[in-house]
């Protein structure tokens, strides 16, 4: 009654959130007085063997076919379901990422068992497999609110949210063996077919400083003075939805449960009333300071700094101090 | 062609959400319902689909009677049909269904629609339901579908009886190419929605709401309570007001190392 972790990794690149979910597992493994052991898909992955080894694993179940060279989220979830079925583990854990949840939604649909994303916390009372009680805190509207659950399955389904666990090296047997499956040749039809890389480069969610701007900024012409700051300080700029639903900016901009998590040494948030679906995607952010007219504004009173006033004159004179020391410096 | 995209009410919060007092849903007292970004843009990528295509789209929800508030919005930016599945209608409080329960009903209404009207050609469903956020309930449908099915879609094409889909990933952009009939879970950025117009939303009271008694088998995950998350007490240092707070600004920049 192992504790099996599904390894996420992108055509033999190890996707770093499977670690987070190897922590989670030796932790319910401990609980269970069971081993932890992982499952990679497709040759690609045989290198990561080591890397989980170190990681806590007691076991590498390797699984080799042709439909599992790229991506596929059928074949994956199909591969995963097959993998429990040989195996028999108390729970599969994942990293609650895009690619984690999906390959655990496709094999729970598959295997026709609950499936709990999202993990905060996982408890198991009194060991004794069948009278076991799992209970569960898992993350709800992005994480602004939080959700206790209990878990009654044959075997537990769960990916744990990410960024919750922290990974750690634990040293296991990582005895490798090869698992069999077979994959009906129709499931490629959800395998990538195609892709284009994206241009290295800083992006929203990895950029050290983020100018952020909402409603308050006004028109999208009104952003040139947060380009501005942003590009003297080698920042990125950011938005609200209220920004994108106007048009004013794209949505890969914006910064939120329905866009992306930033978390950035500083976030500057300007014209930004602070709603918690915005809050959820800025709450990472080391420090925030905050520009609004409004001293009562949820972004202003959660903020680590703030000015009030116009941002529309905030802006530029934050600019302009910036150059007027480094021409004297 | 016929397209049907399902959508789930969910209440809009502000600054905060604030739980009942018996911890089992977020006290709506003075909120506001809406549908999720996600949905919203799948909503409007299925109209987009009918205009260019031709043929006939389809809103479905499970939830409180009072979710018709949702599929009127959706007839009210150009939605043909609304499928409302009422979980209220037997007294009971109208609370989340689990995601087995949730799919389970939501297939078995897909079903009678298409044994009646004929297949869809592409099922719509959000990345992930704004409130409960359990990023299967497309998934399991599809399976019980037997088709196709790709979450995360941030562009479609049809042509050539299939449908390429796209995705960011951490490395670029992912294409999936679907045959049809697909099912694919469309995430906010793949169109902007429109607003609805005045027209629309006098017609969409005139679009005929057919209800079905939904009927699932509950899951294996059921709720206990909700929990507020911990909120880090915060004293917002104020470094003044208007412009001539920017010297104080630049000073922090400074301290953070972010002047170089
Ligand atoms: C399910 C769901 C998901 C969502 N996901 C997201 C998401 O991912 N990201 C997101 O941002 N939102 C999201 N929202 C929307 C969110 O609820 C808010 O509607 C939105 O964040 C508000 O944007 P805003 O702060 O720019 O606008 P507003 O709330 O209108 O705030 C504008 C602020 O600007 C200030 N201001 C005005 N003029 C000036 C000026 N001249 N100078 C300085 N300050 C000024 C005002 O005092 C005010 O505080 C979501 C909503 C739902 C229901
Ligand atoms: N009660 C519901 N009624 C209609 N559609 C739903 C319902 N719940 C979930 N969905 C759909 O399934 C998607 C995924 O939901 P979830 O699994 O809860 O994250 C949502 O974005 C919706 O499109």
């Amino acid at each position: 009654m192992t504790i099996l972790v599904v390894v996420e990794h992108d055509r033999g690149s190890l996707a770093a959130a499977t670690l987070e979910a190897m922590a989670a597992a030796r932790r319910v493994a401990a609980d269970l007085a069971t081993d932890v052991s992982a499952l990679t898909l497709g040759a690609a992955a045989d290198a990561v063997a080591s890397v989980l080894a170190e990681h806590g694993a007691d076991t590498v179940h390797q699984v080799h076919h042709d439909l599992l060279a790229d991506y596929g989220p059928e074949a994956w979830g199909e591969a995963v379901a097959q993998a429990v079925r040989a195996l028999q583990p108390a729970a599969v854990v994942a990293c609650g990422t895009d690619r984690g949840n999906e390959v655990m939604a496709q094999a729970a649909a598959r295997l026709g068992a609950a499936l709990v994303v999202n993990c905060n916390t996982i408890e198991v009372s009194a060991a004794g497999d069948a009278t076991a009680q799992w209970t569960i805190t898992r993350s709800r509207w992005g994480g602004s609110l939080l959700e206790r659950c209990t878990l009654v399955a044959p075997v537990k389904l769960l990916t744990v949210t990410h960024h919750v666990f922290e990974a750690s090296t634990s040293p296991g047997a990582g005895s490798v063996l090869p698992l069999p499956v077979e994959l009906e040749a129709w499931l490629a039809r959800t395998v990538v077919a195609e892709r284009v890389e994206r241009a290295a480069g800083v992006t929203l969610s990895t950029a050290p400083l983020v100018v952020g701007g909402g409603r308050g900024v006004g028109s999208a012409e009104g952003f040139a003075s947060l380009e501005e700051l942003a590009g003297v300080l080698g920042g990125v700029v950011g938005c609200s939805r209220a920004v994108t639903n106007n048009g004013w900016r794209n949505h890969t901009d914006q910064v939120g449960q329905t866009g992306t998590r930033i978390a950035p040494d500083l976030y500057m948030a300007c014209g930004i009333s602070g709603a918690i679906q915005h809050w959820v995607g800025a709450m990472a952010s080391k420090q925030i300071l905050a520009i609004n007219t409004d001293p009562e504004a949820n972004m202003v009173t959660k903020a680590d700094y703030a000015v009030i006033g116009d941002l529309h004159a905030v802006v530029p004179a934050i600019t302009n101090e910036i150059r007027r020391r480094r021409a004297q410096a | 062609m016929r397209v049907l995209v399902c959508v789930k009410r969910v209440p809009a919060p502000g600054a905060k959400i604030n739980i009942t007092a018996d911890g089992q849903a977020v006290d709506t007292a003075y909120l506001a319902f809406t549908t999720s970004p996600h949905e919203e843009c799948a909503v409007e990528e299925a109209v987009r689909l009918i205009e260019a295509h031709g043929g006939e789209s389809t809103a479905l929800t499970l939830g409180p009677g009072d979710a018709e508030e949702q599929l009127r919005y959706a007839a009210s930016i150009g939605v043909d049909k609304c499928v409302l599945l009422p979980i209220d209608s037997d007294g009971s409080t109208g609370g989340d269904w689990d995601p087995q329960r949730t799919s389970d009903a939501i297939t078995t209404a897909i079903q009678g629609i298409e044994a009646a009207d004929g297949a869809f050609d592409l099922i719509l469903f959000g990345n992930e339901s704004a409130d409960s956020g359990n990023f299967q309930v497309g998934i399991r449908v599809a399976h019980g579908l037997s088709r196709p099915m790709v979450n995360g879609i941030k562009g479609i094409e049809l042509g050539n009886g299939g449908v390429r889909a796209r995705r960011e990933s951490e490395t670029g952009v992912e294409v999936y190419v679907l045959p049809l009939p697909a099912v694919l879970g469309v995430k906010e950025g793949i169109n902007l929605p429109r607003y609805p117009t005045l027209k629309g939303r006098l017609a969409s009271k005139k679009v005929a709401l057919h209800v079905v008694c939904p009927s699932g088998v509950v899951g294996g995950q059921q709720m206990i309570t909700l929990v507020q998350t911990a909120e880090k007490a915060s004293t917002t240092v104020v470094l003044g007001h208007g412009p001539d707070a920017a010297p104080a600004v630049v000073d922090l920049l400074e301290e953070l190392g972010l002047l170089k």
